[in-house]
C-alpha cells in the first residue's frame, strides 16, 4: 500500500540524502518526495509517499527517528488529511482545439498559464486522482501531452492536530499509539488516493 | 628492543601536556585532541596521512596515546575492541581517501553490532573539495548507511562542537559508530577553543519509546500467568548495564535465560538457570526450550535470522515480551505480544517489584529432561583418541584460565566452538563481531580490548583464514609491548565454507582448503613466541607457557581438519529442525540423537 509521511527535518546539508538513504536501506520505494520551507525558519518540511506493506510503517517512521536532524514524522494517511500535488502540462495545441482545452480546464478547475501559436500549458492542483483524472481525458481526446511535471503530494492533517503547537502547549501525549508496537490494534488506512472534495 | 620502546614511549604521556579548561586559541588539529581529553579519551589507534597530518602534529601537547596500526582496518576494529572491552567509546583515526576507506569495514562491523565508536578522518581542504583531488573521497557520503550519524567538518569554530555531538550520538540510545571528517584547513586554522561552549545538545528520547501503565500491565499479566517462559538475553543487557535486573528476573520468576551470542556475556555462564546460547549452533535444549515455550521475553535483542531460524515456525506457542530500546526492531522479524520500547534496566526496574515469585520446577525440570546426555559436555573426561579437536582447544583454554580471560574470537567454526566451550561468567569478556560477521577482527579488536583492560589477561581466538586478513597487526603488538596470547585453531580449510560446502553443496570444497605461513615463523620474524601444538596432550601445557611468557605469545593449534560445528540448523529449516552431532563424533551427545 502508499504510505504518506510527513517529516519535520532541520534544514541542513545532506539531511534530504539521509531521508532518501533510509529508503533505499529499507528497501522501500519512495513514489513522491517533497521539500519545502515551514512556519518555522531553519526547519524543512518532506512530504514522502512510499510503497510499502502496511505493517511497515512503524518501522520506518521510527528509523526516520533515529536519523539526526528528523524532528518530528507523522503518518499522515492514517488521518483525515489534506493531500495535493501540483502539475504543470504543455499540450500541443493550435487554433481549432484551444477552446476545447479551454472548457476541459475549466471543469477540472485547472488554470491555463501559458498560450503559444503551438501550444498551451495548463496549471493544476489537487488530488493525484484528479490530475490522473485530466491526464487520462487528455489522452483520449488524442490532444498531445508534450511535457509534464508533477510536484509530487503534499499532505497536511485537517483540524488542529499541529505538532510543534501541541508541544509548545506543554501536550506530551505520545503522538504514537504504543498499541500500533504490541501488534494488537490494527489502524484502518483511508484510501489514499480517494479524491479530496473540491466543490 | 630499545628502539622499539622508544618509539613506544615517544607516544605516551609527555611531561608538558595541556589541558584546557579556560576558552583559549587553538588550531583545529590541536582542538581535536583538546576536545578527546576533554571527552576522557585516552587511546587513539589510527594511522598518519597528508590530510590528518595538522593533527598528528599536535598529538605531542596532549595527554593521548595514540597507537599506530598496520591498516586502518585494524584501527576502527581496536576501537571497536576497546570499547566492547570498556564500554567506553572506541576512537580511531586516518587520513583521506584511501585511509578512510579502509575503515569502512570496521565502522559497518560496529553498527552491526550497536559497538559506540568515533572515526576521526582528515579531508582534503575545503577549497579543494568536490574536485576529485588527491586522496579525496566522500566518506561522509560512503558511510551514510554505516554509521548512527557523520559529520563533514569545514571550519575550525565547528570541530569542537561536531566532536562532542559525535561523541553523545554514539553512546545514547542504541549505541553506533559516528564518523567525523575534517577538512585540511579547518584542521590548520585557529579558532577559540571552549570545550564548555561546545557541549552537544541535550540526548532527546526517541520519540517512540513508550513503556507506558497498559503495556506494562499487559507485561506483568504474560509473565503472571506464563507456564513455559524464557528468557532470551541479548547484547542490549550489556549496553544498559542491566546484568543484575535480569538476574532478578530470572531468579524470582524461575525462568531459564538464553544467550544470543553477543549476549552470552550478560548472564553468567554458571548459573544454574542460564541454558547457554541459542541459535543456528545453538545447543539443541535451548532452541527445543524457545520452541516449547509460552512465553518468550526477550532483553536487549534484536530475533537476527541466525537466532530464530525459519521465522514461520519460530516458536509458535509463546507470546512475546520485546523489551528493546530501538523502536524499529519492535515487530521487524517477529511479531510480539506487547513491545516495552526503552532502556531495558529502567523498565525491569519497573516491573520487578510488582512481579510475584514462582515456582518454575515443572517447566526447569522439562529442559533437564531434554538435555539428556547432551548436556554432559565434559569432553575433558574423554579418553584421547589420537585426535586434535577445537573444542578441546577452547575447553582447555577455558580450564586453564579459570574463564576470568577476555577471548576475542574471529569468525566462522572456531567462533562458535568458543561460543559452546568456553564458559563465560563475567561481562564484556567475550568479544566477537555477530552482526556482520567480520573474518580478520579478531586480532585488532583484541589490541583494542588489551588497551581498555591492561590488568586482564587476553586471547585472541581465530581460524588460520581469518587471522591471515589481519596478522599485520601482530607488528601493532610488538610495538605497543602488549601482552596477547593468540590462538590459532588451524585446520587448513575456511572452515565453516567448507562445513556449508559439506552439508549443502555436495562437499564440493571449491576454494575452501588454503596454504597458510607457519603462523610460529611469522610470529618470530616479528619477535613474538609460538609453539605448534599437534596433540591433545600439549594443549595445557603450550597454554600455560604462553601464559606465564611475559610477551605475547602465538599458539598454532593444528586441529582436526573436517571437524564440523553442531548441533546446526540448516538455512531456512526451523529451529527444532537440528542437525544433531553424529554418532561416530567423539564430541559427546549420544542418546538424544533424533
Amino acid at each position: 500500500m502508499l504510505h504518506t509521511f510527513v517529516a519535520l527535518v532541520e534544514d541542513k546539508t545532506g539531511l534530504l540524502a539521509r531521508v532518501t538513504s533510509l529508503f533505499r536501506r529499507l528497501n522501500v520505494n519512495i513514489i513522491s518526495l517533497t521539500v519545502g520551507g515551514t512556519e518555522t525558519a531553519g526547519v524543512s518540511r518532506t512530504t514522502i509517499v512510499a510503497e510499502a506493506a502496511e505493517d511497515r510503517a512503524p518501522r520506518i517512521m521510527a528509523s526516520l527517528y533515529k536519523l539526526e536532524g528528523v524532528l518530528d514524522v507523522d503518518d499522515v494517511g492514517r488521518h483525515s488529511a489534506v493531500i495535493r500535488e501540483l502539475a504543470m502540462l504543455k499540450i500541443a495545441a493550435d487554433q481549432n482545439t484551444r477552446s476545447d482545452l479551454f472548457q476541459l480546464a475549466e471543469v477540472f478547475r485547472a488554470r491555463i498559464v501559458d498560450l503559444a501559436p503551438e501550444s498551451m500549458m495548463m496549471e493544476i492542483t489537487g488530488s493525484a486522482s484528479k490530475i490522473e483524472g485530466l491526464v487520462q481525458i487528455l489522452l483520449q481526446g488524442n490532444y498531445r501531452i508534450l511535457e509534464m511535471a508533477r510536484t509530487g503530494r503534499m499532505a497536511m492533517r485537517r483540524g488542529h492536530h499541529a505538532s510543534r503547537v501541541l508541544e509548545a502547549l506543554g501536550d506530551t501525549t505520545p503522538r504514537i499509539d504504543p498499541k500500533t508496537f504490541s501488534g494488537i490494534l490494527r489502524h484502518e488506512a483511508p484510501d489514499l488516493l480517494e479524491d479530496e472534495s473540491h466543490a | 628492543m630499545d628502539k622499539r620502546k622508544k618509539i613506544a614511549d615517544t607516544h605516551r604521556n609527555s611531561p608538558d601536556t595541556a589541558i584546557y579548561t579556560q576558552p583559549t586559541p587553538l588550531t583545529g588539529a590541536e582542538t581535536v585532541w583538546a576536545t578527546l581529553v576533554g571527552e576522557g579519551v585516552r587511546d587513539v589507534f589510527g594511522y598518519p596521512g597528508g590530510a590528518i597530518l595538522p593533527v598528528y602534529d599536535a598529538l605531542r601537547k596532549f595527554p593521548i596515546r595514540h597507537i599506530l596500526v598496520r591498516h586502518e582496518q585494524g584501527a576502527a576494529h581496536m576501537a571497536d575492541g576497546y570499547a566492547r572491552a570498556s564500554g567506553k567509546v572506541g576512537v580511531a583515526m586516518a587520513t583521506s581517501g584511501p585511509g578512510a576507506t579502509n575503515l569502512v569495514t570496521g565502522i559497518a562491523t560496529a553498527m552491526l553490532d550497536s559497538i559506540p565508536m568515533v572515526c576521526i578522518t582528515g579531508q582534503v581542504s575545503s577549497k579543494v573539495l568536490g574536485t576529485d583531488a588527491f586522496q579525496e573521497v566522500d566518506i561522509t557520503g560512503i558511510t551514510l548507511p554505516i554509521t548512527k550519524h557523520n559529520f563533514l567538518v569545514r571550519r575550525t569554530e565547528d570541530i569542537a562542537p561536531a566532536l562532542r555531538e559525535a561523541f553523545r550520538i554514539a553512546q545514547s540510545g542504541r549505541p553506533g559508530p559516528v564518523l567525523v571528517d575534517i577538512t585540511k584547513d579547518a584542521q590548520q586554522s585557529s579558532a577559540i577553543f571552549d570545550f564548555a561552549a561546545a557541549a552537544p545538545q541535550p540526548y532527546r528520547p526517541h520519540p517512540m519509546l513508550s513503556a507506558d501503565s497498559t503495556s506494562i500491565r499487559e507485561a506483568l499479566e504474560l509473565l503472571r500467568t506464563a507456564k513455559r517462559p524464557l528468557i532470551l538475553a541479548g547484547q542490549g543487557i550489556l549496553h544498559s548495564g542491566a546484568m543484575e535486573q535480569v538476574r532478578a528476573l530470572a531468579e524470582r520468576t524461575q525462568t531459564p535465560v538464553a544467550c544470543t551470542l553477543l549476549g552470552l556475556t550478560a548472564f553468567p555462564a554458571s548459573h544454574p538457570l542460564n541454558l547457554g546460547m541459542m541459535g543456528m549452533h545453538g545447543e539443541s535444549w535451548v532452541n527445543h526450550a524457545i520452541q516449547q515455550a509460552d512465553l518468550l521475553i526477550a532483553c536487549g535483542m534484536r530475533f537476527d535470522d541466525r537466532v530464530t531460524g525459519s521465522l514461520s515456525t519460530y516458536a509458535p506457542n509463546a507470546k512475546k515480551i520485546h523489551i528493546e530500546i530501538d523502536p524499529a526492531e519492535i515487530n521487524k522479524n517477529v511479531r510480539v505480544d506487547v513491545g516495552l520500547i526503552g532502556d531495558l534496566k529502567e523498565i525491569l526496574e519497573t516491573l520487578l517489584p510488582r512481579l510475584p515469585g514462582r515456582d518454575g520446577a515443572a517447566w526447569l525440570h522439562a529442559i533437564s529432561a531434554m538435555k539428556g546426555d547432551a548436556s554432559v559436555h565434559d569432553i575433558q573426561q574423554l579418553p584421547d583418541n589420537g585426535h586434535l579437536y577445537a573444542a578441546h582447544v577452547i575447553n582447555d583454554i577455558w580450564h586453564v584460565t579459570n574463564g576470568d580471560a577476555i577471548v576475542v574470537t574471529d569468525v566462522g567454526q572456531h567462533q562458535m566452538w568458543e561460543a559452546q566451550y568456553y564458559k563465560h561468567d563475567s561481562p564484556r569478556s567475550l568479544i566477537t563481531s555477530g552482526g556482520l560477521g567480520t573474518m580478520g577482527f579478531a586480532l585488532p579488536a583484541a589490541i583494542g580490548a588489551k588497551l581498555a583492560c591492561p590488568e586482564k589477561e587476553v586471547w585472541v581466538v581465530a581460524g588460520d583464514g581469518g587471522f591471515q586478513m589481519t596478522c599485520p597487526e601482530l607488528a601493532t603488538i610488538v610495538q605497543e609491548q602488549l601482552k596477547i596470547n593468540i590462538a590459532i585453531v588451524n585446520n587448513g580449510y575456511l572452515g565453516m565454507v567448507r562445513q556449508w560446502q559439506e552439508k549443502f553443496y555436495e562437499k564440493n570444497y571449491e576454494c575452501t582448503p588454503l596454504i597458510s605461513p607457519d603462523f610460529v615463523k611469522l610470529a618470530d620474524a616479528h619477535g613474538i613466541r609460538g609453539a605448534h601444538v599437534n596433540r591433545r596432550a600439549d594443549v595445557i601445557s603450550t597454554v600455560e607457557t604462553a601464559r606465564q611468557h611475559p610477551g605475547a605469545f602465538l599458539i598454532d593449534f593444528h586441529v582436526e581438519q573436517e571437524d564440523s560445528v553442531y548441533p546446526m540448523i540448516a538455512p531456512g529449516a526451523a529451529l527444532h529442525e537440528m542437525i544433531r552431532r553424529p554418532k561416530h563424533n567423539p564430541l559427546v551427545e549420544t542418546a538424544t540423537e533424533e
